[in-house]
């Protein structure tokens, strides 16, 4: 049973970070209708420049996040607005999609072609070490975890639910002309929105990259969970994508302990499929009307 | 097509098939890995360009139909026996992933595929006693054709330059048929189509499982082709690439994926010095594309008459 209930919270911790990044997936497609296939680029691209803070200019740790912050929410906020989402929105979905996945190979080749093909040691932000509660034994990097990405969903909630910007960019999220007849700066809202995303992905990059180390591909398999934890707790609510993400790292863990550990990866796809036959609309989602 | 064009594209193949018996031993190879992964992409053209879906698990049915022959073939049986089995087995396969996904909107056919492809290299990867995991399948005889075995490089490109020209004749045929005529209306304006009586998802469906097939076909000639498989080949890098081939050439335009496969498959050849950087521009200069020519290249000629009006 202590087996059992360390399994989860490990898998919990793991869960959390797809649901930050899951996360910002759902905000930009409320937002904008942009189905972003370079997320876990996004994910990676901070964790170099955090690298970069930290070893070249020396920085401590907390200052080489926040920086890495505001170069990813310049960059991959505002920068991918600008240069790729803006001009691609008015051709519909898929060239922007294609466009997205042109920037994943982009990014990542340029990484491995002009800095490295290794994978890089990052510095954790809690010890090494176990917390024990009685039986169960937990590593700090896990409990580091849950917490970090904890207090930013809540926060992030707060801010969506209890601001006037928060509540102006859910509006525009639910129905655009009617923001924009309401006097909302929805062009605004929704640069807010890629900028958040940007952050989580920062975020999310910190809290993965001690485990997995800094490499050109880590994003690979963060992006594709958070696509399916996305899916999975439903594509249209902030909610879902924290659930399907937890559901997503959980599952992996207990099925990697208990069943077969080279099929780990195959959990989220099965899942997924699961989910779509039964419920397509995702287990928090509602049924979207279809345009003509 | 125009009667320019027909003279255009006779030239143009005349050209392929004479141009190889003048290259080396590599040149043959590589004109004839075109052609199989051409195959697959014509496929992939009927999902992207005509069904309007995306599919990023191309690459896991040309697996699919490699696999196939490589194991049959090493238990005696002959190609031609194996490559109706190839096509058939990924045509089920395809029909039975693309029904959950199909049942909605969005892309989740994209999403599907590409969860699809890493499950199938971790099938590939895992499953020794059948697969040889990651060493592979090595031993892949050749088919012989007519009791003429196609040992020899060339044979078999002329071989395969002949089947690429079957297959595309046979979706050719497929789309001008009445019952291929839906395609078209599904890639112009779905829900017109639907309100017209094409059943929407019953034809995207169709277009997906044969697209699968194609690529087990393409997959079932990559096999002898190449003689050693390991799964690889066949993981998400790949369908991307093929996905990336289709709507860079041109996707819903027929002659779409040739175009994009030499792109995508000749060009990093021939700048192989510079393999990563080469992978850093084509993905950026993907995204050039689609800003600025959406259509793929081959709406490039469209662009220009367009201008001059």
């Amino acid at each position: 049973m202590a087996d059992f209930i360390q399994l989860v919270l490990s898998g919990a911790a793991i869960g959390a970070i797809y649901a930050l990044a899951a996360l910002g997936f759902t905000l930009l497609w409320q937002a904008s209708g942009t189905i972003n296939f370079a997320q876990g680029e996004f994910v990676m691209v901070p964790a170099f420049a955090m690298l970069f803070f930290l070893n070249v200019a020396e920085a401590p740790l907390w200052l080489a996040f926040l920086l890495a912050c505001g170069v990813s929410m310049l960059i991959l906020g505002y920068g991918f607005k600008a240069t790729v989402v803006d001009p691609l929105l008015k051709h519909g979905v898929i060239p922007l999609v294609i466009a997205t996945l042109g920037l994943s190979i982009g990014i990542k080749s340029a990484v491995k072609a002009g800095y490295s093909a290794e994978g890089h040691p990052f510095p954790s932000i809690v010890p090494d070490g176990l917390l024990s509660l009685g039986t169960i034994r937990v590593s700090y990097a896990d409990v580091g975890t849950l917490v970090v990405a904890g207090l930013i969903v809540v926060g992030l909630q707060m801010f969506l639910n209890r601001t006037l910007t928060g509540r102006a960019m859910q509006a525009v999220a639910q129905n655009t002309e009617s923001a924009k007849v309401l006097g909302i700066n929805v062009k605004r809202m929704v640069l807010y929105v890629f900028l958040i995303n940007a952050m989580l992905a920062a975020v999310a990059a910190l809290l993965v990259t001690p485990a997995y180390l800094a490499k050109f591909d880590m994003g690979d398999s963060i992006g594709l969970k958070a696509f399916y934890a996305a899916i999975i707790g439903g594509f249209n609510q902030t909610r879902g994508a924290l659930l399907g993400g937890v559901l997503v790292g959980v599952l992996e863990n207990l099925m990697g302990a208990y069943f077969s550990p080279a099929y780990k990866e195959g959990v989220a796809l099965m899942l997924f499929l699961i989910v779509i036959i039964f419920k397509p609309e995702g287990l928090l989602g509602k049924a979207e009307e279809r345009k003509v | 097509m125009s009667r320019r064009q027909l003279i255009a594209l006779v030239v143009g193949l005349a050209l392929y098939a004479a141009l190889a018996p003048f290259l080396k031993n590599y040149g043959v190879y590589l004109m004839t890995l075109v052609l199989v992964y051409l195959m697959s992409a014509m496929g992939l053209n009927l999902v992207v360009g005509y069904a309007g879906q995306m599919s990023i698990g191309q690459a896991a049915f040309f697996g699919i139909g490699a696999y196939h022959v490589a194991i049959l073939m090493k238990l005696g049986l002959p190609f031609f026996a194996v490559l109706p089995l190839a096509a058939g087995s990924c045509f089920i396969i395809g029909l039975m992933l693309g029904f959950p996904a199909l049942r909605v909107q969005h892309h989740y056919l994209a999403f599907a595929t590409l969860g699809f492809n890493v499950l199938i290299y971790l099938i590939l990867r895992n499953e020794q006693s059948w697969t040889g995991g990651t060493f592979g399948l090595s031993g892949i005889p050749r088919p012989s054709l007519f009791g003429y075995e196609l040992n020899n490089n060339l044979a078999f490109f002329y071989f395969a330059f002949v089947s690429t020209i079957l297959l595309a004749l046979l979706l050719a045929w497929l789309l001008r048929s009445p019952w291929g005529r839906a395609f078209a209306a599904l890639r112009d304006n779905p829900i017109r189509a639907e309100s017209l009586g094409v059943n929407i998802t019953a034809y995207t469906l169709l277009a997906f499982a044969i697209g699968a097939a194609c690529a087990g076909v393409g997959g079932a000639y990559y096999a002898v082709l190449v003689q050693y498989i390991e799964p690889s080949t066949f993981n998400v890098p790949a369908s991307l690439m093929m996905l990336l081939a289709v709507i860079v050439g041109g996707s819903g335009r027929f002659f779409g994926p040739l175009l994009g496969t030499v792109v995508v498959l000749l060009l990093p050849e021939w700048l192989r010095f510079a393999q990563n950087w080469y992978l850093m521009v084509f993905g950026f200069a993907v995204v050039a594309l689609m800003i600025w020519l959406p259509g793929g290249m081959l709406s490039l000629p469209d662009r220009f008459r367009k201008v001059q009006r």
